[in-house]
């Protein structure tokens, strides 16, 4: 089996190391290599096995997003700074790689970690999650449409010829009021933990790390699940109210998810093979208004009990809606306009996503409202499924009374890495 | 494995050179010459009476030792060279009952280790440290001393250049303020505020001094005077201040020019004897780039005048001496570090040409979202490799 990749020279000055200066070392090394020298990683705990939930981060496919849907999120999007070549993004995909992994083990980073090494350096882990257990942590890489090339067209680092062409900026749907400043980005990273201080301290490192070759744009905290991935889960609330996510792609539907979820190599983009596309949509919720409306209403416009969450045709949680059932008065039982109606499937020719949403609240407006929502996140084989869905939902959701969607994002989420790589490998060097 | 056959490994794993090339920042750590022969960090017990190590030798390279105090005063712990007398490591203010932390790099020889409970005198447990050779190189030179006392001497001079200057432009600026010219002190307030940014970490370290010139409005207690540079600056550019602003009287124009002339030709006398260490160069430096990080870049420090690429600019300029000072020293012990540090600072001095205009700068008011955080970003990339340079020059 390969060594796993250690952090480069950049990634430890992110990092403050203190292990670089033997610089006749890197030298010596005599692999090309120019000045470089490495750092190891720390371990958070005394014991080299923390406590707490893991998830492997090498692998066939990134993990984070067939995962059970951790608690807590952090989203972020990064632009990637000018004058970074082409070589410089392999070094921080690396670096990137080498850090997630780590804190994925729930270990500090760096040679000496949080508290330890050179009093005159900064730490090389910014230290918040000592002591914490892993709580699950996943981080999860992407690549927006602009990492391929840049709105002018022009080709930044040799990808266009392996641009696929379903990366594209998405369509403007329906009612759309995008925030440029909170949409886009090169690249992105999905942190997910059931601590939300464990997510914002893997988001903070790896922005330490990228300083002077990528850029925060925006990011995104998500204090709360609202999709369950697993049939272990159950299905948590949204703002609205309502359980979210009844119907989602659970990752014991092995069928569902290959057909859905994971891509398949072809002819543009073979590194894209074991990949997926994610979508990330800041959906505002205007809860004052919804917390006005009559039960009755929120249940027609959603389609589903309050209560149970199950559909207005009958049964549980977990019954098969029944599109065709009547009620009392003869008219639909669920209203056709409802959102499990025009989300279903069978309205959208068969379409279906896997679901990762999580809740915000950033807040109030200047008019005393909360700045809350849903940080919409889906994964699915080919952005075309969402574009699909949200098409209609966009036109006809009677749901859309209460959304307005404020920021959005599409991003091509490579395969994983086995250990020794780094993700991203199968798009620079294949 | 040892570092070359790693190497190998890698490259032999990969048949693309592409491969092999982006695996230039994958190698081993610094670490692993303690590491590999079994030795962990090394303990030191600081007690009343003792200053005993778990282990009194380790291999050449990065040694980490962790210092706890046993003891019921406040303790130091020291490694000399084998003279006996220069001081390789310290920590210093190691309370009762904490533990802390110290690396050093060190190759092959005689070291000395001694602990000073009280902080006082010459310290206890004396004893021989031997580090081995583990084959880790290195980089040393016997100029390197000549180097950084050069490299202070000459900042010295830099600081009461700059103190000089600001002297000279700071009695003109008041004399045009108090008669009555307030275009000419409008000219020369951006331009006499450069020499003081340029140094500001040094005035800075005269605690009463700083806020009697300096302070913003924004930072007064309550009931505290405000004097100095910025309470000037406001009734310069009334229009930019808030709604229902009264313009100075004469007296208070007088007042306040008298004491920004008597308070600058204080620090002139103070900063006259000033001599500089290395850590105190090399963390001006860093502090001078926090300063634009924190300040001048959120356009904070010039709330009226909004001349605050002056100040970006001199704080700059005053980083860039600092760093090109210990630059040869920095050359010996990481190069690479400070071939980083020379693009990032070239990078960032040419965002700033971009903002220069026939006068000076652009005001901070004029610049767009985008060229600030393009400022902001190159702030960011250049501070993460600066806040390196007092560890990698304070190691030995």
């Amino acid at each position: 089996m390969k060594e796993p990749l250690k952090l480069s020279r950049r990634g430890l000055l992110g990092l403050a190391g203190v292990g670089l200066a033997g610089a006749g070392l890197g030298a010596g090394i005599a692999v090309g290599v120019d000045g470089v020298t490495g750092g190891g990683i720390a371990s958070r705990n005394a014991a080299n096995d923390p406590p707490g939930l893991r998830y492997d981060f090498y692998g066939t496919h990134q993990a984070g997003i067939t995962t059970p849907a951790q608690d807590r999120l952090h989203f972020a999007a990064f632009d990637v700074a000018p004058g970074t070549s082409r070589a410089d993004l392999i070094e921080l995909l690396q670096d990137w790689t080498v850090a997630a992994a780590a804190m994925t083990q729930g270990k500090e980073l760096g040679e000496f970690g949080a508290g330890s090494a050179n009093y005159d350096a900064p730490p090389e882990d910014t230290g918040e999650a000592v002591g914490l257990p892993v709580a699950g942590l996943t981080v999860t890489i992407g690549f927006g449409p602009t990492l391929f090339s840049s709105s002018t067209g022009e080709d930044r680092f040799g990808l266009l010829s392996r641009k696929p062409p379903e990366l594209v900026n998405l369509p403007h749907f329906a009612a759309d009021d995008l925030d440029p400043a909170s949409s886009g980005g090169d690249l992105c990273i999905q942190a997910c933990a059931n601590d939300p201080q464990v997510a914002v301290h893997a988001i903070r490192n790896l922005t330490r790390i990228a300083f002077g070759r990528a850029v925060l744009k925006w990011s995104q905290l998500g204090y709360g699940r609202t999709s369950s991935t697993s049939t272990s889960q159950k299905t948590e609330r949204n703002l609205f109210g309502f359980k979210d996510g009844t119907a989602n792609i659970k990752n014991e539907n092995a069928s569902d998810v290959a057909d859905f979820v994971w891509t398949a190599s072809s002819p543009s983009s073979p590194w894209m093979a074991g990949g997926t596309y994610l979508v990330a949509r800041r959906i505002r919720m205007t809860l004052e208004t919804w917390d006005r409306a009559s039960l009755r209403e929120q249940e027609r416009v959603t389609g589903r009990t309050k209560a149970e969450g199950a559909p207005l045709s009958g049964g549980t949680e977990f019954s098969e809606t029944d599109f065709s059932a009547t009620a009392a008065d003869g008219s639909r039982a669920i209203d056709p306009q409802s959102h499990v109606a025009q989300a279903h499937a069978s309205h959208n020719g068969g379409a279906k996503l896997l679901r990762r949403g999580y809740n915000f609240v950033d807040g109030n407006d200047a008019l005393g409202r909360l700045n809350a929502g849903l940080f919409f996140i889906s994964f699915q084989k080919s952005p075309e499924q969402f574009v699909t869905i949200q098409k209609n939902l966009a036109k006809n959701d009677a749901l859309n009374e209460y959304l307005k969607h404020v920021g959005s994002g599409i991003f091509a989420i490579p395969p994983g890495a086995p250990v020794g790589s780094f993700i991203g490998s199968s798009l620079f060097l294949t | 494995m040892n570092f070359a056959s790693l190497a190998k490994t890698l490259i032999v794993s990969t048949a693309a050179t592409a491969l092999a090339l982006s695996l230039a920042g994958c190698v081993p750590n610094l670490r692993g010459t303690q590491t590999d022969a079994g030795n962990g960090p090394i303990s030191v017990d600081s007690s009343a009476d003792a200053c005993s190590l778990s282990i009194t030798s380790a291999p050449s390279g990065n040694i980490q030792f962790v210092i706890t105090n046993s003891g019921s005063q406040v303790t130091e712990f020291y490694i000399l060279a084998n003279d006996g007398l220069r001081i390789v490591g310290e920590v210093e203010n190691v309370g009762p009952g904490t533990t802390r932390d110290l690396v050093i790099q060190a190759s092959p020889g005689t070291y000395y280790t001694v602990c000073k409970p009280g902080m006082v005198g010459t310290g206890i447990g004396n004893a021989a440290f031997t580090v081995t050779d583990s084959g880790t190189e290195i980089v040393r030179s016997a100029d390197t001393q000549a180097l950084i006392d050069t490299a202070a001497t000459n900042y010295a001079s830099y600081v009461r250049n700059e103190i000089d200057l600001l002297v000279a432009g700071t009695d003109a600026f008041a004399a045009a303020y108090v008669s009555g010219d307030f275009d000419g002190a409008r000219t020369l307030y951006p331009s006499t505020r450069m020499h003081w940014e340029r140094v500001e970490t040094v005035a800075e370290s005269f605690g009463d001094l700083d806020p009697k010139l300096d302070l913003r409005e924004a930072d007064l207690e309550e009931g505290q005077e405000w004097t100095g540079w910025h309470a000037i600056e406001k009734d310069l550019w009334p229009q930019n201040a808030e709604s229902g602003f009264i313009a100075y009287n004469q007296t208070k124009r007088d007042h306040l020019a008298g004491l920004l002339v008597a308070d600058t030709a204080t620090l002139k006398t103070n900063v006259h004897t000033l001599t500089f260490t290395l850590p105190q160069l090399t963390n001006g430096a860093i502090g001078l780039l926090d300063e634009v990080a924190t300040g001048k870049v959120t356009g904070e420090e010039e709330a009226w005048s909004h001349t605050d690429l002056w100040d970006f600019q001199a704080n700059v300029d005053g980083a860039l001496v600092l760093f090109g000072g210990v630059r040869e020293v920095l050359l010996q012990k990481d190069p690479a570090l400070a071939a980083q540090l020379d693009t990032e600072f070239s990078t960032l001095q040419g965002l700033l040409d971009g903002q220069r205009t026939e006068s000076g700068f652009r005001l901070y008011t004029e610049l767009g979202v985008a060229e600030v955080k393009a400022l902001a970003d190159q702030v960011n990339a250049l501070g993460e490799p600066l806040n390196k340079l007092t560890a990698a020059l304070v190691l030995k």
